[in-house]
């Protein structure tokens, strides 16, 4: 615990930014990770328990296929394609079956896929710590903003991030599918009565959902060392972001992620060991003064 | 069907339970099938505490192991820091965790459904990550090392293996038959009554907040012994029992077992011990052959063992019935 740090941080500059920077591409990659499982939720009422593992399978796709290719945005696509397409299969095979089940048949759907996806990682390539390295294209000196270090690679990623969000909210809003997939969140039984294909839909969200994750995986691959275990460490980072930010809440989502960001990067300088215990307590305080999350809407039964 | 006549059989099979395990033994010497009886008492304890709110109650908590946990820490530290008895550790592990229960109770049960879930949840991470931190008094990720030390009391010495082993066997045989007893009494109903239809039951004048909160904090208490009998049996505690992984295993147990047959968890903690012994042995991949058995389960069986045998017994019992 050292308060004391956090304190001075907050009163240099060079420290602030250095922080932000960090805090910053944390809340992206959270929130490319968790805008998918909230739109899962939102649409389905299902809480996807695999989508770290998505977030894991983007990250290794994505070092395999540079390795191969040498091409870093060749290897990020193919990751968001990929793992979009698993998510596919993933709904078409498993989570159909368990739509009319339990809640709890769900999670234990889910629960295995995380156990398999684990080990099927260990298989291909091995459990030790991969690191990717950063791709040539960004081995450039870094930024310097007041004094604070900010690698060009962060600028990417924040970019990047802002693109895939701007993307994201232009379909939601615009276009024919996104209407239709916020029609399905307010009211699937209603939608399915005017003639739309939710099955196609929920189907189509899952892939979605696998894209976003997968790209957010494959962004996070340069700055993040992967060992198999990796999913689950963002799974339960991306619920404490849905949850505050209200669960079915795309923008509830940009909002928790950032915050959850900014808590993670200035914590660590506060009270290291305890950066867990802080976003844990985030979320406790926001439940108990809006059990719905900051932007969330009364809880469909 | 009779209370009392209900309340007698229950007794008659505890009693029935406890004979059969004394029985083990004598039969055989095996350290190894000794040990599984003691460990599926510890989680068969903390699963069937999980189901008073799962099964009976409606609550789906993702965080229960945080009073397993509180339970083995707090009957580990009292032993080893203070001069108490094993009978009062024991009480004062129920105790803190009874505390424990009713204040994150308090603030989990107003929520509904999966806000309830991810509540238990972050107040587990919470208290892993404090368990985590507080090296000095909980020796962070290491646990409670150096053993936890069993005086004798009442004639009765725990280090000794299979005092060890029935006092576990009696412990778990009285608990099982204490939560069996609430849940069918008329708290037992009215809790189901709260689950089926919170509405209704508020209609009729019932306190839904309190009952809730009641089967939160019992369940908490029974969490929490079957966290102690398990500090007993490794003689330590360690981060890992207030983990996740911990409550999700509890509801994988429950869900194997099946939620809706009281022994349900019991069966599904002892499916899932022996399973995990049979693969740990037989192969690396622990995680793709549980996961694919899981898959197996949830996809193809749909409900839980016990469920299953139930219905195929009723469906016996009405082919009998028919000329």
């Amino acid at each position: 615990m050292n308060p004391q740090a956090l304190f001075e941080c907050f009163s240099s500059a060079s420290c602030i930014v250095t922080q932000m920077g960090t805090g910053l591409i944390i809340g992206s990659l959270l929130f490319l990770v968790a805008a998918g499982l909230t739109l899962i939720f939102g649409v389905l009422g299902i809480v996807n328990f695999a989508h770290g593992s998505f977030y894991m399978l983007g990250a290794y796709l994505v070092l395999t296929v540079y390795k191969l290719t040498g091409y870093y945005a060749i290897a990020v696509v193919t990751a968001g394609i990929g793992v979009g397409l698993f998510g596919l299969l993933f709904e078409r095979f498993l989570m159909r079956r368990v739509y009319k089940a339990d809640v709890l048949m769900q999670l234990l759907v889910c629960y295995a896929v995380v156990l398999i996806m684990d080990d099927i990682v260990k298989i291909f390539w091995g459990a030790e710590f991969l690191s990717m390295g950063m791709p040539e294209a960004f081995q450039a000196p870094p930024f310097f903003v007041a004094g604070g270090v900010v690698p060009v690679f962060y600028v990417y990623l924040i970019g990047a991030a802002i693109l895939i969000a701007l993307a994201l909210w232009a379909m939601l809003t615009f276009s024919r599918l996104g209407k239709i997939i916020r029609a399905a969140a307010q009211n699937p039984t209603m939608t399915s009565a005017l003639g739309v294909n939710t099955s196609l839909i929920y189907a189509a969200v899952f892939a979605f959902g696998g894209v976003l994750a997968g790209l957010a995986g494959g962004l996070a691959a340069p700055v993040r060392s992967m060992s198999p275990g990796m999913g689950f460490s963002i799974l339960i980072e991306s619920f404490i972001v849905t949850v505050i930010g209200g669960m079915g809440s795309v923008s509830g989502a940009l909002l928790g992620a950032l915050m959850i960001g900014l808590i993670r990067s200035f914590g660590t300088i506060g009270f290291p060991l305890f950066v867990e215990g802080l976003m844990f307590l985030a979320m406790v305080l926001i439940l108990i003064l809006r059990p719905n999350g900051l932007l969330g809407k009364e809880t469909r039964t | 069907m009779k209370p009392h006549s209900s309340l007698r059989r229950d007794i008659l099979w505890a009693v029935a339970a406890i004979l059969l395990l004394s029985a083990l033994p004598m039969l055989t010497q095996s350290r190894v099938a000794l040990d599984f009886v003691i460990r599926l008492a510890a989680l068969g304890i903390f699963a069937s505490s999980l189901n008073i709110l799962v099964g009976y109650g409606g609550m789906v908590s993702f965080g229960h192991a945080m009073f397993f946990g509180s339970g083995a820490y707090v009957f580990g530290l009292l032993l080893q820091k203070t001069e108490t008895s094993i009978p009062l550790a024991f009480l004062g592990a129920i105790a803190f965790s009874g505390l424990l229960g009713l204040i994150i109770g308090a603030i989990c049960v107003r929520l509904k459904e999966i806000y309830f879930s991810f509540l238990t949840l972050a107040f587990q991470m919470l208290i892993h990550s404090v368990i985590l931190t507080w090296t000095s008094l909980t020796g962070g990720d290491q646990g409670l090392m150096g053993g936890i030390p069993r005086p004798p009391f009442f004639g009765l010495n725990l280090a000794d293996h299979t005092s060890l082993y029935f006092f576990a066997c009696v412990i778990c045989v009285l608990s099982l038959l204490l939560m069996r007893v609430i849940l069918q009494s008329p708290f037992g109903a009215t809790l189901r009554m709260v689950r089926d239809n919170a509405e209704r039951a508020a209609f009729l004048g019932i306190d839904v907040w309190r009952i809730k909160l009641y089967a939160f904090v019992f369940a908490s208490c029974m969490a929490s012994v079957g966290g102690v009998l398990m500090a007993l049996f490794v003689s330590g505690a360690f981060p890992d029992f207030a983990y996740w992984t911990m409550s999700g295993d509890a509801i994988f147990m429950i869900m194997m077992g099946g939620l809706h047959v009281f022994t349900g968890p019991l069966v599904g903690a002892g499916l899932l011990l022996l399973f995990n012994d049979v693969i740990t042995r037989t192969t690396q991949y622990h995680g793709l052959a549980l996961g694919l058995a899981v898959l197996l389960f949830a996809l193809g069986f749909k409900r839980g063992m016990m469920d299953f045998c139930i219905e195929l017994l009723r469906k016996i019992i009405r082919k009998g019935d028919q000329p």
